[in-house]
């Protein structure tokens, strides 16, 4: 539903620019364009994301899912405190899967761990971190950003890895720590 | 010679996932090509929204729609040192993934993929999520109606990780990481 409005939102904008700026031939033209585009961009992104989902098929068979659930322990039994191991266990598995960039394996899990905390209607702290540390995503491989550089000649689409990462840890921390502080004056009983 | 090696970074950890899938008796082919017809299944998935969604979004630029918002939002962007040229991509990326993924790409080609415009707009993309949709899927499933505070966590992350993007590229090619 969002979408529908964001959608519906970009051409209200969009034609009612067109017409104040006198941009109407070139906005209309764009429409064909535009959905031109769409198609040529989706198959441009086709080969790598083939290439890693395979290879992120192939580290989950590794165990490198496993292992690195595992280094994220010590980390998730802080963050999840005062929960059920099963919960746990359910965002260890949701943290490692968003990690090696399985997005679909990632949601199911991460609602299951969620459910397992569920106590009633209102989030509690380690629900809010939980989700916030899911906002801030943790991808070792953004592959589909990748391909798109790739696709827009790139001369090393993957080159952008350290900047991801650097990037990445430093809106997980801000999340979290604006979470904790939250978490300390944000009544049980508000929205 | 940091260039040659994040550009090895992803070769050998496609080689580093193989090794490792061997050493466990694992059928590695049989994995790639399982994975890869599931790559295809997320393409079939995303491809009819980056039609629809790159229509509106060549529709925004060819109007002056979005040079319009850029020259708005340029003072913002220029004191907090994010390029004007992202503020499209910064707008619509917490609400919407393939929306976002029309609009970066968009840039990505326009300005070039290796341009400091180009290259934010992709550490954007790879480093942040779509705050409003994931947190309305997590408690949503879950039945959970009061999310207290992780909408403002989460947008606080979303902002924090907007402008690392800027920061952080403009730092790794002035440490001469980028070609």
């Amino acid at each position: 539903m969002a979408l529908s409005i964001v959608w519906t939102g970009m051409l209200v904008l969009a034609i009612v620019c067109a017409c104040a700026l006198g941009t109407v031939p070139q906005t209309a033209a764009a429409m064909m364009d535009g959905a031109q585009k769409g198609v040529s961009l989706s198959l441009s992104l086709a080969g790598i994301l083939c290439l890693w989902s395979g290879a992120c098929r192939v580290m989950e068979a590794a165990g490198i899912s496993r292992r690195i659930a595992r280094l994220l322990r010590p980390l998730l039994r802080r963050l999840t405190h005062g929960c059920s191991p099963e919960a746990m266990e359910a965002a260890a598995a949701n943290v490692s899967a968003n990690l090696l960039g399985l997005g679909n394996a990632a949601t199911p899990l991460g609602i299951e761990a969620v459910r397992r905390m569920r106590r009633d209607e209102t989030a509690t702290d380690a629900m809010c971190r939980f989700v916030v540390l899911n906002t801030a995503s943790i991808q070792l491989l953004p592959t589909t950003i990748a391909a798109v550089r790739g696709a827009a000649g790139a001369a090393a689409p993957f080159d952008i890895l350290p900047a991801v990462w650097l990037t990445s840890a430093a809106a997980l921390a801000a999340g979290l720590l604006a979470a904790w502080a939250l978490g300390r004056v944000w009544s049980r009983r508000g929205w | 010679m940091v260039a040659y090696l994040t550009q090895l970074l992803a070769p050998l950890l496609l080689l580093g996932a193989a090794l490792a899938a061997l050493r466990k008796k694992q059928d590695v082919y049989s994995l790639l090509t399982e994975g890869a017809s599931q790559g295809l299944r997320t393409l079939a998935c995303i491809a009819p929204a980056l039609v629809v969604l790159m229509t509106a979004v060549q529709m925004l630029r060819a109007s002056g729609a979005i040079a319009l918002l850029s020259r708005l939002l340029g003072p913002v962007f220029a004191w907090v040192g994010i390029p004007v040229e992202c503020a499209p991509l910064v707008l619509i990326r917490p609400i919407s993934g393939s929306a976002a993924l029309a609009v970066g790409a968009e840039l990505i080609a326009k300005y070039g993929a290796d341009s400091l415009v180009g290259r934010t707009a992709a550490v954007m993309l790879g480093s942040t999520e779509t705050t409003f949709y994931a947190i309305g899927v997590y408690f949503g499933a879950a039945g959970v109606r009061r999310t207290r505070y992780t909408l403002p966590a989460a947008l606080l992350a979303d902002l924090t990780g907007f402008w690392m993007a800027a920061a952080s590229v403009r730092l790794f090619s002035a440490l001469g990481l980028y070609i």
